[in-house]
């Protein structure tokens, strides 16, 4: 377990943050508005030098910076990708971002990288092999990173525990703390028939270090049961405001992220719903 | 019932084959067409990454054929990192091996062109040498040094007019091409890449800078090459393109 202590990582603004697209950099830069900090994905910003770099060592000297991985496959049954994971400390020793992140979820298995968030068991040989990771990361990183629940369309028959324990207890063995998706939480628990607020009541939200917010598009499955595809392609869905305002309220205001990656719209747009998150997380603090 | 990601993974790359079991709807009913909603995420999202990679080939196959030929490649060379990026480098020897494509002898070259403006975007910055440095050398101390490229250059050779093939898919106005040979010059003067015909002898005097050759040896490489090189012409592009980057020993 890495030394929480002496490798705390510099919290993000308890403010709005927008997942950063190269498209808007132009009216980043005029008018944030309330856009505090800005989110990458990390892998997007492996090349080299030009454009990207260029870009990105701009804005930083403005804005706090989320890196927020996709693609280390935290949850895969083989071992981590050494190239990958060296790419990913070289990113962050330069950057030096105010938080690091990554999702519970596996992405690559024999060498072939799926560029989808795949879902895992959560029993006792996932939640060690997991936990071994996490640890991994933060020693080779050298700082505390935060681990993203993911949205499920599906359950595994063998899990023996709630995603809520086991984020818990990956936390309490490795000292990282927790990236909130709270549409990810809707999601999930209007796929799989439960409860979103008691997801968010078993949540220790103490351990957030950050809240994600996106949009979700509606399907249905065999039976016709409704079934939500977490597409980041939308605005944020009202029930899921109402849910962010519920954890926002337990939580205390915490620094909140608006993930638009599909059908990226114009920047006022993308403001408007900073907006909305920084109305709520003012109310929290009013 | 547990379900490892072999399984897993076999079954998301292959829509003919079953889902797995052991996945379930949360309530107690089998997970069904839940699990396609992954298979279709993986689908998707490298297919648009290829398009995003490859939109003159897009263009040039149309949008449907694209979704069928990404399809068959993705599936035939998934991703072995997670760099995007870098996504699609088969893609040349994959076309010039599609059932569908193999009848199209420049679709590969065009493709080889579109991963060198990819791979020239994502390259090292450098700082180029002035005009007015190269100017201040004397000749002779110029025909024995070696040059020292900008990372972000790329030579692309073709007995296609793979160039005007692409102005013709990327810009307005371009002229329809006509058959010829084309070596391209891909380099980023600025912040992106930029493609430049490069007059006869250009390709051999670039690729003998490349491999290390002296600048008198390449003249002469050049010059066996094509009676019609110009040094001035190529050197001027060369520098105007900010490619130099050193003058060694």
């Amino acid at each position: 377990m890495l030394d929480a202590t002496a490798h705390e990582f510099a919290r993000l603004p308890d403010a709005p943050g927008v997942g950063y697209k190269p498209q808007h950099f132009n009216e980043i830069v005029d008018d944030a508005g309330p856009v505090a900090w800005l989110e990458i994905h990390a892998e997007n910003y492996m090349g080299d030098g030009g454009r990207p770099i260029a870009q990105l060592r701009h804005l930083a000297e403005r804005f706090a910076f989320s890196v927020h991985g996709v693609g280390l496959s935290i949850g895969g049954e083989g071992p981590l990708d050494s190239e990958h994971l060296a790419r990913l400390k070289r990113l962050v020793d330069w950057l030096d971002p105010a938080s690091f992140s990554e999702h519970l979820a596996w992405s690559t298995h024999d060498s072939a990288f799926l560029n989808d968030l795949l879902p895992l068991p959560y029993t006792e040989a996932s939640l060690a092999r997991i936990a071994e990771h996490v640890d991994e990361v933060q020693e080779v990183v050298g700082r505390r990173m935060l681990l993203e629940n993911p949205s499920s369309y599906l359950a595994f028959e063998e899990s023996t525990m709630t995603e809520t324990d086991f984020l818990r207890e990956v936390a309490r063995r490795t000292g990282c703390g927790l990236l909130l998706d709270v549409n990810n939480v809707f999601v999930s628990a209007t796929n799989l028939g439960t409860d979103p607020v008691s997801y968010i009541d078993a949540f220790p939200v103490e351990l957030v270090g950050e809240i994600h917010l996106g949009g979700h598009d509606d399907d249905e499955d065999d039976h016709g049961a409704p079934l939500l595809i977490d597409n980041h392609g939308s605005e944020v869905a009202d029930p899921v405001w109402s849910l962010f305002d519920y954890t926002i309220r337990k939580s205390g205001p915490r620094p909140s992220l608006i993930e638009w990656d599909n059908d990226v719209p114009e920047w006022p747009v993308l403001k408007a719903e900073a907006s909305r998150a920084a109305r709520v997380l003012e109310a929290a603090t009013a | 019932m547990t379900v490892d990601q072999t399984t897993f993974r076999k079954a998301l790359l292959d829509p003919e084959a079953a889902r797995p079991d052991g996945l379930s709807d949360g309530k107690g009913r089998s997970a069904g067409r839940r699990f396609d909603v992954y298979r279709n995420n993986v689908t998707v999202s490298l297919t648009e990454a290829l398009e995003v990679g490859f939109p003159v080939i897009r263009k040039l196959v149309g949008q449907e054929n694209f979704k069928l030929l990404a399809s068959a490649y993705l599936r035939r060379h998934p991703p072995r990192s997670p760099l995007m990026m870098h996504f699609g480098a088969d893609m040349p020897s994959f076309l010039a091996d599609f059932e569908p494509t193999r009848q199209t002898s420049y679709l590969p070259d065009v493709a080889r062109l579109e991963l060198a403006i990819r791979e020239s975007y994502h390259a090292a910055d450098a700082d180029p040498i002035s005009p007015a440095e190269l100017e201040a050398l004397p000749p002779e101390t110029l025909i024995g040094s070696r040059i020292r490229l900008a990372s972000s250059l790329r030579l692309v050779r073709s007995p296609w007019p793979i160039l005007s093939i692409w102005r013709f898919n990327v810009e307005e106005d371009a002229k329809s091409p006509e058959m010829a040979a084309e070596d391209v010059l891909v380099a980023r003067p600025d912040l992106d890449p930029v493609p430049e015909l490069l007059p006869p002898g250009g390709a051999e005097f670039i690729n003998a800078l490349l491999t290390g050759a002296t600048f008198g040896d390449a003249m002469d490489k050049a010059s066996e090459a094509s009676r019609n090189f110009e040094l001035p012409v190529v050197l001027t592009l060369l520098v105007e393109m900010k490619t130099l980057i050193e003058i060694g020993g």
